[in-house]
């Protein structure tokens, strides 16, 4: 192949690092002398935080206590417990049930989630750049579409796309491609439109030489929309994960019992008289936990920064 | 989209207001249960394992090799255990594979299914406007007779009625509820001196005199009322009005009334109202323990009765199934610490009439093993078998009120199978959903909450589609 | 299931009753399927995208165009477009469904009625009010939730701890709307006509002497005080989008403003917010749009009462609820009329920077 662009990000900005980092060094220290800056950040994190302390807080009420008495009451009383997230975890649904740990329903969510994840994002990608750097007859009117799409509510696809994933055609209803495919269709309006605002930004000459070395479209998507693309790329999947995650209508539509996530039976969790409704809130804790390590996990990828993207105005 | 607490709480709302359950009260209902005389008990022991043979109840059903039914409802957790065991013994003399699915999005989930060519072979229904709707999309087939034998010997006309769409019967009963009981605490009346009110104005009377008393709770009124319950907040105010109108101009208005027939613009209906609103809008008879009547929409429907615990009501009117509400070592009986009488009548010596709700069982396919589990769930042995698991009763007259788990339970049976009793479905679950499960709720709410009659009626008048 | 001994409902209905091998194999056979599932997609998106290249001559670019695009537009069609074409022609239909009066089998009848449900909407006072209260959301949610997102991630860029303090503000994102919802109302808004504050802000105010708040009944804050869950939520959206933004603006422009003497204030003005402006469009674009269609909030927690009612709430209860669907397709159509003007926007400034380039 002829092509010469290099294959990775750094290249890209040339521009020496060690000098960078002495100057954002510097910055930094100016940007930490302002306290006023300071406090307003330490006073939005607390405000921010408060509300899942409260929750954590109140996961660790017993039972008994935790209609009648607010968390800090039971804090001083000293009859805070752990046993909340033991019994959601290991009894489900109180004591005297059989029904089953909800690990396995941690388990479908990650099996659910991850190919929700992979899907649209790759799918919206191949789009984006064809929308960004593809000028074709329609394009506008492609793209504005998409776009609107976003507003469609989820509500009023289900049922036409059931038909078409149900028994009688496609037949994956009620297994997990058909959670996918479900998943991957109502994540498509973002993917684009998002994908396609940064990959729009990747700075023209860098598409034009490799277009004047003569490079296909599938080679400059493997060769530099792929990786110029990569932090994009995190931020979606990162709130694509957090979407299917948390969601609940489209796995119970075209899921199965064998494909409920853990939001499935967490809905349930407070049982049908509101009896096991303390155990909610160490539910919805737990429920938290995975997305957190998926988003330390793809943060450096922000703080690495969109490269080139979002600085040409 | 999130909905699901949506779901969740419109199906809660149709869960409590249907079933008649204690889940979760385990050692109450143990105790109840262990009193039985009855010798053939050991059958259903759970996890004793069954006493070989025993399948002579069974042997009408016939035998099957490897047919399998899907039983499919809204009824999740312990009482979904429950179910599955009350046809075990079923499933080992007949050698169906029974595999019963539950959900708490029942509503959404099988009109997905039906519209999806996915149906189940049975579905237990949990009331009888929705059995409507399901039976509309074509997908359900008619009761076959043997299920129909069933329902003719062991069930009312009214009862039959509920499973009858059209002209043609489709479902069989299967549980039942029975609502209007006014919880209170006998202990407290012993000591006050207080009557259990027989008639209605014998009731205002006796509020009044509770007023006038005062209690030893804080912020002590005669009544504790709560229509929060997450996005079906205002549905307990529904059975308020329910159970005054079917007492104050009997069944055949209240039928018209649940048909659309009688408007809630009615002198008939506006009645109803006025007399729940003398209690539940006077600042001296509510809202014992959270203080004037405007916090009746902010109190959850649980946590309501709990005042007359701690002294701060006497009186709080819910469905059976409140029983499960009361907190561990509670004593649930006629000399406890609370028990329960029936919403009295308006006149002494009416006939008792009361509301309730319950499960209907509606087939969507003939196979013999269908109709075999079908059959066999309208039948008395199964009533007997389930009834005896704890947690529910049933309007099956072949039912012995003594396999019942909990003397409100007892009662409960009595009522429903006593030959004069006027059974009423809940109303608001047979109106469409636009007024039943929507704005009749919401005008309940603004009623309590000080909006004029007038427009609270006109309001769910205009709302009938 | 022969042994007589256990109880037949533990190994049915409810699936597993341990944690036992038949468990593990099954979850193991579920990951195994996800991996092959993804690896078999990755493998054929790459297969056909690398037959594409070996087409050669003038029909390759337009190839490859259509293996870029049609997978999107395949899926879209089936699973958006359709229904929404369908919902906007219900929108303009009464459906009328007749029981036989034997069987109970519905007769649906379909009929036109113009602008009829559009009328009801703008005309029925509670729906009105839902549609000024939506216009309230969309204004509010976005700008503060930007707003704030932008300060914080300004205020803590290349700070000690900026990781830690990024997840404190993200942490909202990892919660369900419903979960956040419960948190919300159950815990920090709750409260008590008499007795003790049970509600955490409510507790609070108490102690500074000041009167509880009944936050979700007092109009017409109790709207603010619900927009203000959903800002919570958005705002670690805005912050991380943006905070990825800033450090890719060039340090080079902050030094040489720096030495024109610029302070970190007319810094941030004149070379930080031009640069990520693209950014915070998105952001805002997206933002906005989540919240028209976010109605878990109000359903959870007012189900519209008091005048909180939204939009979308009032179409979930039209279309899902009460079984209205033809009124519900109305609300979702004047939904999407309310996108029209930031779809305009985004297509400008998509144009600018084409022209740019």
């Amino acid at each position: 192949m002829s092509i010469t662009m290099p294959p990775a990000g750094p290249a890209v900005t040339p521009d020496a690092e060690p000098t960078r980092k002495k100057t954002r060094a510097a910055q930094a220290k100016e940007n930490l002398t302002s306290p006023w800056a300071t406090a307003a950040a330490i006073i939005i994190a607390l405000l921010w935080t408060i509300p899942t302390v409260a929750l954590f807080m109140t996961a660790l009420v017993p039972g008994s206590r935790y209609r009648t008495d607010a968390w800090w009451t039971v804090l001083l009383d000293g009859d805070l417990t752990f046993s909340n997230f033991g019994y959601v975890l290991f009894r489900s649904f109180g004591d005297n049930s059989t029904a089953p740990p909800l690990l396995g329903n941690v388990m479908n969510s990650i099996v659910v989630t991850v190919p929700a994840v992979v899907f649209p994002v790759v799918l919206g990608l191949m789009a984006a750049y064809a929308f960004a750097w593809i000028p074709f007859k329609g394009s506008n009117f492609l793209f504005v579409m998409i776009f609107a799409l976003q507003v469609v509510p989820l509500q009023l696809a289900l049922i036409p796309l059931l038909r078409i994933l149900g028994p009688e055609n496609v037949g994956v209803a009620g297994q997990f491609p058909g959670v996918w495919i479900a998943h991957t269709i109502f994540a498509m309006p973002l993917a684009v439109f998002l994908l396609h605002n940064f990959v729009a930004q990747i700075p023209s000459d860098i598409l034009e030489a490799a277009r004047v070395d003569g490079a296909s479209h599938t080679q400059t998507f493997f060769r530099i929309i792929i990786p110029l693309s990569l932090p994009a790329v995190a931020s979606l999947a990162i709130f694509q994960f957090l979407w299917v995650w948390n969601d609940l209508l489209v796995s119970a539509v075209f899921g199965g019992n064998k494909t409920y996530p853990l939001t499935y039976p967490i809905s349930n969790l407070a049982g049908a008289y509101g009896e096991f409704a303390y155990l909610v809130p160490s539910a919805a804790f737990i429920s938290m936990i995975i997305p957190l390590i998926v988003f330390f996990a793809l943060q450096r990828y922000f703080v690495r920064g969109l490269l080139a993207g979002s600085t040409k105005g | 989209m999130h909905d699901s607490t949506e779901r969740k709480a419109t199906q809660m709302k149709r869960i409590t207001k249907v079933q008649f359950a204690a889940v979760g009260v385990s050692g109450l209902l143990l105790a109840g249960c262990s009193s039985t005389e009855e010798p053939a008990a050991p059958s259903t022991t759970p996890g004793g394992g069954n006493v070989a043979a025993g399948c002579e109840d069974y042997a009408t059903y016939g035998t099957f090799q490897g047919d399998a039914v899907e039983l499919y409802g809204s009824i999740v957790g312990v009482e979904a255990e429950q179910l599955q065991q009350s046809v075990a013994k079923f499933s080992e003399c007949t050698g169906i594979d029974v595999t019963y699915n539950g959900t708490d999005q029942f509503e959404t989930e099988i009109n997905i299914r039906v519209d999806g060519g996915n149906a189940p072979d049975l579905a237990i229904i949990p009331q009888p406007g929705l059995l409507q709707k399901v039976v509309g999309t074509g997908a359900v087939v008619a009761a076959p007779a043997s299920v129909e034998a069933n329902v003719d010997k062991f069930w009312s006309v009214d009862w039959k009625n509920y499973g009858t769409v059209g002209s043609t019967f489709y479902a069989a009963p299967l549980m039942a509820s029975v609502k209007g009981w006014i919880w209170y605490s006998p202990t407290e009346f012993a000591a006050n001196g207080y009557e259990v009110p027989t008639t209605w104005q014998g009731m205002l009377d006796l509020t009044a005199q509770m007023a006038a008393n005062g209690g030893t709770g804080p912020n002590y009124k005669p009544w504790a009322i709560g229509f929060e319950s997450g996005t079906a907040t205002g549905w307990a105010g529904t059975d308020w009005i329910e159970d005054i109108l079917l007492r104050q101009q009997g069944p055949e208005a209240y039928d018209r009334w649940v048909a659309g027939d009688l408007d809630f613009t009615s002198p008939e209906v506006k009645q109803a109202f006025e007399e729940f609103g003398k209690i539940a809008l006077n600042p001296d008879y509510v809202n014992g323990g959270f203080g004037d009547p405007a916090s009746i929409v902010t109190t959850s429907f649980q946590e309501a009765g709990l005042s007359i615990l701690e002294g701060s009501a006497s009186l709080h009117h819910q469905a059976s199934f409140y029983e499960a509400q009361w907190p561990e070592g509670t004593n649930v009986a006629p000399d406890g610490d609370v028990w329960a009488f029936l919403t009295p009548p308006i006149n002494e010596g009416d006939p008792v009439s009361v509301t309730g709700g319950g499960e209907f069982v509606a087939a969507f396919n003939d196979n013999p093993a269908t109709v075999a589990l079908q059959t066999f769930m309208s039948s008395d042995t199964w009533a007997n078998e389930r009834v005896s698991l704890g947690g529910v009763i049933s309007a099956n007259k072949g039912l012995d009120p003594n396999n019942a788990s909990s003397p409100i339970g007892k009662a409960s049976i009595e009522i429903l199978q006593g030959a004069d009793t006027v059974f009423r479905f809940d109303g608001s679950d047979l109106m469409p959903s636009a007024v039943g499960a929507s704005q009749f709720w919401t005008s309940m709410n603004d009623y309590v909450s000080g909006t004029s009659l007038d427009t609270v009626l006109s309001d769910i008048e205009n709302s009938w589609p | 299931m022969t042994s007589t001994e256990v109880p037949l409902s533990v190994n049915r209905g409810l699936q597993m009753a341990g944690l036992d091998a038949q468990f593990w194999s099954t979850q193991g056979s579920n990951l195994l399927l996800a991996a092959i599932a993804i690896l078999a997609f990755l493998v054929v998106v790459s297969l056909i995208m690398f037959g594409a290249d070996l087409v050669r001559g003038a029909i390759r670019d337009k190839v490859q165009l259509v293996v870029l695009i049609s997978p999107v537009l395949l899926l879209l069609a089936i699973g958006l477009i359709w229904p929404a074409i369908d919902t906007i022609w219900l929108s303009f239909n009464d459906v009328v469904e007749q029981p036989d009066p034997v069987t109970g089998i519905y007769t649906t009848v379909t009929q036109f009625v113009g602008l009829d449900n559009y009328v009801f909407a703008f005309s029925d006072p509670t729906t009105l009010r839902s549609v000024i209260n939506t216009f309230v959301w969309m204004v509010l949610v976005p700008a503060l939730s930007t707003g704030i997102g932008l300060a914080y991630a300004v205020f803590i860029d290349r700070a000690k701890g900026e990781k830690i303090l990024k997840s404190l503000v993200f942490m909202p994102m990892a919660i369900s709307f419903v979960g956040a919802s419960v948190i919300w109302g159950a815990i920090m808004y709750d409260y008590n006509q008499v007795g003790n504050q049970t509600g955490t802000i409510n507790a609070v105010l108490d102690l500074l002497g000041f009167n509880p708040v009944n936050f979700l009944v007092d109009s017409p804050w109790n709207t603010f005080y619900l927009i203000v869950i959903l800002v919570w939520i958005q705002t670690g959206f805005a912050m991380v989008i943006i905070s990825a933004a800033i450090k890719g603006v060039p340090v080079e422009m902050n030094e040489a403003a720096s030495l024109d003497g610029a302070n970190p204030w007319q810094r941030f003005w004149s070379i930080t917010v031009p640069s990520i402006r693209p950014t915070l469009v998105v952001v805002l674009t997206t933002i906005t749009i989540a919240s028209l269609k976010v109605y878990d909030i109000v359903r959870t927690l007012t189900q519209g009462r008091n005048g909180t009612d939204i939009v979308a709430n009032k179409m979930y209860v039209f279309g899902f609820v009460e079984g209205r669907e033809p009124l519900g397709a109305a609300l979702a159509v004047i939904l999407f009329l309310f996108v029209i003007p930031i779809v305009i926007y985004n297509v400008r400034s998509l144009n600018k920077v084409k022209e740019t380039r």
